[in-house]
């Protein structure tokens, strides 16, 4: 089985700053991938490149094992909703449909006006006058009525109120279930990306920070607390991501194959959000190149 | 994708419809009475004598204030129409795109990107073309009796010469190709400078200053002007005209019949020697009679010296001018595909 996304090297320059650098990926197929860092950690350069709408300033990346757009067959096979969803303001929705079916070969006309009933848009309504929620279910209807392999969305649910938020990923989960599609999805809020993600890239700083099966990096990850001392007394293997220390205590974010014997610590899981935030402050005090793949 | 740019740009394409609509409307109705003025006005016949002079001015005289506005005003349109096909359509034609984020709607369909260009930009400047061609094939019909009976009638006129600095791109194809460069340049600025405001900005003051500098600079070279030399003899000098020569000197510019309608480049007195010649420096022209100064003057031997693009050439200067801004239109199309093909965009 191919690559959902597989990068190496992959680094994109805007000018002087490098928006992302150093990246090495490999996505696997068949996942709901989430990609997670802060606002400008890279995500949306990543997945514009993913989309083939950027071309990269160094190292390589290949969509379903094609370089991204490199042509209309390549570019039928993957289905992408860009950040805050655009649509032509001043076209109809049976507008974009009917622009769908003229774009796509394999355009699922069915499909879309079930979607578009679903979602309870009107089809003689222009585009500019949906609400946001409304509008990302177009976009959404759009890349799966192309009946994509792959679809990439970036932060498709950022500026959505709860309530649309929760339906466009009940949506979303429901197309993969259909479909059978992969999915690879940004957002700078984990617990959007807790509820349907079963793969997860943190990304900080314009590099890739870990990368992994959810699950595998949830049993790999522990929160130790115990009596202050130092770090460095760990068992061999384990990793430290993140130490907070106060006068007796220290509290640490550890990565480890083995489990943690030492009676002395105090070892709880740890949830996405904690490794994710392990991930994202170290990357923040520690501005060294890191780059970390569990496989 | 032809489908979706077409629809995209069928608000321009009636504008133009409805633009061109009234033009000719207007033109259709005033057309007949014109032709009426020039068909009895003996000016087809006289070309062949000569004398149209008479005849011509009082065409011109007959024709009023009405038909001369209308004469000019069309000529402006069709001077103002690829500046605003430049500004208006083709600047903001990926500038809207890229502001509202939907080109990563467009580029993410199944369709390469190069596609979308070809479309949007092979859409656009075909109905350009069409637009300026259709104004100019309207405009030059309806003008084509005052071009006939102008030059007669004012003389050397520049401004009133089809073969000149202001009407020639207004006239036969070269709207054509106007349009097409200007197109082509509103989509390259849109490309690069990416802000509708800015693009379409860019796109008018680079137009406008082609359009006032290729006539001074360029047009008068695009073939080597033709050469004319008369003898300034005691039968012409008494009807020749004072003029300012090159470099601040003053000329004598004799009568030329027979060049009615070309377009004169330049002109300058040479001595027997062929160098430039000062009628100022003649010291018997100082405070004496003309009829003195005027038998100094013929001793002297003087030529009259002129560069000139004779009228017979104003469809070769249409086919040359409008080749050189479909070719310029054409690099810059290329461009766009070689820009938008590297993945520059976006």
């Amino acid at each position: 089985m191919s690559a959902a996304i597989q990068a190496s090297g992959l680094g994109k320059r805007y000018r002087r700053t490098w928006a992302l650098r150093d990246c090495a990926l490999a996505v696997p197929e068949g996942r709901v991938a989430g990609l997670v860092g802060p606002n400008g950690a890279g995500k949306t350069t990543l997945l514009r490149l993913a989309a083939g709408l950027l071309a990269p300033t160094c190292g390589t990346i290949s969509v379903l094992g094609e370089r991204p757009a490199a042509g209309p067959a390549q570019l039928a096979r993957v289905g992408f909703v860009a950040q805050d969803t655009p649509v032509y303001a001043r076209m109809s929705v049976a507008g974009h449909l009917r622009l769908g079916a003229w774009l796509n070969p394999a355009w699922d006309d069915a499909l879309a006006r079930r979607r578009a009933g679903q979602a309870g848009l009107d089809l003689r309504q222009r585009a500019g006058s949906l609400s946001g929620g409304q509008r990302a279910q177009l976009a959404l209807t759009l890349a799966l009525a192309k009946r994509p392999e792959l679809l990439i969305l970036d932060e498709p649910v950022a500026s959505l109120d709860p309530l649309a938020r929760r339906e466009f990923l009940r949506g979303l989960m429901e197309a993969v279930a259909e479909h059978g599609v992969s999915v690879v999805l940004s957002s700078h809020l984990v617990a959007d990306l807790e509820r349907v993600c079963d793969y997860l890239v943190v990304l900080a700083a314009s590099r890739v920070r870990v990368a992994g099966e959810a699950s595998a990096l949830l049993a790999s990850h522990h929160r130790l607390s115990g009596p202050r001392r130092d770090p460095g007394a760990l068992p061999p293997g384990a990793e430290v991501i993140e130490e907070s220390h106060t006068g007796k205590q220290s509290i640490l974010l550890v990565r480890t194959g083995q489990p943690v014997h030492d009676p002395s610590w105090t070892v709880t899981p740890v949830s996405m959000e904690d490794l994710v935030l392990g991930y994202m402050s170290r990357a923040r005090d520690d501005r060294t190149p890191r780059l970390e793949v569990v496989p | 994708m032809i489908r979706l740019s077409a629809l995209q740009f069928r608000a321009q394409a009636a504008a133009a419809a409805a633009a061109l609509a009234v033009f000719a409307v207007i033109l259709a109705a005033t057309g007949p009475h014109l032709f009426g003025l020039y068909d009895s006005s003996g000016i087809p016949a006289c070309q062949a004598h000569g004398n149209c002079l008479p005849l011509a001015t009082s065409f011109v005289t007959k024709l009023g204030g009405f038909y001369p506005v209308l004469y000019f005003t069309g000529a402006g349109f069709l001077l103002l129409a690829p500046a605003i096909i430049g500004t208006f359509w083709a600047a903001p034609l990926l500038t809207r795109e890229f502001e509202a984020g939907t080109f990563q709607l467009a580029w993410t369909q199944s369709v390469t990107r190069t596609r979308w260009l070809a479309a949007k930009l092979g859409l656009g400047a075909l109905t350009a073309m069409a637009t300026a061609g259709l104004f100019s094939l309207a405009l030059t019909w309806w003008s084509g009796p005052i071009d006939t009976a102008a030059p007669f009638a004012k003389g050397n006129s520049i401004t009133f010469l089809r073969l000149g600095f202001v009407l020639f791109p207004t006239r036969g194809i070269t709207p054509i190709g106007y349009a097409a460069f200007a197109f082509a340049l509103g989509v390259t600025t849109g490309m690069l400078i990416r802000r509708t405001v800015p693009a379409m900005a860019a796109t008018l003051a680079t137009f406008l200053f082609i359009q006032i500098a290729w006539p001074i600079w360029v047009r008068p070279h695009l073939i080597p002007p033709a050469r004319k030399f008369v003898a300034l003899t005691p039968a012409n000098i008494p009807g020749a005209e004072l003029a300012v020569g090159p470099g601040g000197s003053t000329i004598l510019v004799p009568h030329l019949p027979g060049m009615t309608g070309d377009w004169i480049i330049s002109t300058q007195n040479t001595d027997p020697a062929g160098r430039p010649f000062n009628v100022n420096t003649v010291s018997a022209c100082q405070g004496n009679t003309p009829q003195a100064c005027n038998n100094a003057l013929s001793r002297l031997h003087l030529r009259d010296v002129i560069a000139y693009q004779p009228a017979s050439r104003f469809w070769a200067f249409q086919w040359y001018e409008t080749g050189v801004f479909l070719a310029v239109a054409l690099v810059l199309a290329g461009f766009c595909f070689w820009w938008t093909g590297r993945g520059r965009l976006g």
